[in-house]
């Protein structure tokens, strides 16, 4: 019954790493990066129910956190040039 | 049977994306799919029933790695520059490696069979006799903080390491990295 779906799921995380391959701006791949850390969620969950052990659901929640922590950290980085900088400028920033 | 054509496209994944790594020049886009690369590895690991080492993959791998290359991307270029030189020499070692790998493929038990060794006696060993010789009511801190102790110790100083030398790479802040030009001036 979850068969499908998860082949559907893996089918996208094809189309999500040729748009990272080929894409022509770095926020194609920014997207993609992020697109890619959607579906390995949508994955784990769906892996958890295809083998009957839905627990792996809290660990697709943290993955889900992991994946907008980086997303965060790499749109700092196009915002600021530099991860560790700080909006205010006074400030030392964050690392 | 599922699983392992589960398995089967991941790991084609794999391949997929590891070969455009290498393709790539630009470094920001090689940055990208290495953050990929390892949430696909994450998804190979939860197939195979380590959890734990999946976890580790996705907050090391795509959170941290992710992180500390941008990092040091803010200090370089972004192209790669690049060489037109093939080593044989290196080609051969790569080669001859992958070769005794391939070949060392046949002693491992097969995988998740009921009677091999880490499944014959080891285990009853741990749960028989750990309470008494370590004296711990758990069974898998007894496992990780005395059995096998040393390995965790091992990987508490690689770790330990590892995090001295990011911070004497990036923890320096610009001021002082300007002070340190103008004293040698």
């Amino acid at each position: 019954m979850f068969e499908i779906p998860t082949f559907m799921i893996l089918l996208s995380m094809l189309l999500a790493l040729v748009s990272a391959i080929i894409g022509k701006t770095i926020y194609d791949k920014i997207l993609a990066v992020n697109i890619f850390g959607t579906v390995t969620v949508l994955f784990i969950a769906l892996f958890g129910f295809l083998t009957k052990r839905p627990e792996f659901l809290d660990i697709a929640l943290v993955y889900a956190l992991i994946n907008f922590i980086s997303t965060v950290a790499i749109l700092k980085f196009f915002e600021y040039g530099d991860i560790s900088a700080s909006s205010i400028e006074k400030e030392k920033g964050d690392i | 049977m599922t699983v392992v054509y589960i398995n089967i496209i991941i790991l084609c994944l794999l391949v997929i994306t590891a070969i455009a790594i290498n393709q790539q020049d630009n470094l920001f886009a090689t940055t990208m799919l290495t953050g990929i690369f390892s949430l696909l590895s994450a998804s190979l690991f939860v197939c195979l029933d380590a959890v734990d080492v999946a976890f580790t993959e996705a907050a090391v791998g795509a959170g941290i790695a992710l992180i500390l290359f941008l990092g040091s991307l803010a200090f370089i270029k972004y192209k790669e520059k690049i060489e037109n030189k093939v080593s044989v020499f290196g080609l051969i070692t790569v080669i001859l490696t992958g070769i005794l790998l391939i070949y060392g493929i046949h002693d491992i038990p097969g995988f998740g069979v009921a009677d091999n060794p880490v499944q014959t006696h080891l285990a009853d060993k741990y749960i028989v006799g750990s309470s008494k010789e370590i004296g711990i009511p758990n069974l898998v801190t007894a496992v990780l903080a005395s059995y096998r102790g040393y390995d965790t110790l091992g990987e508490v100083v690689v770790i330990f390491t590892a995090g001295i030398g990011v911070l004497m790479l990036l923890g320096r802040s610009r001021e002082n990295y300007k002070g340190l030009i103008e004293r040698e001036d």
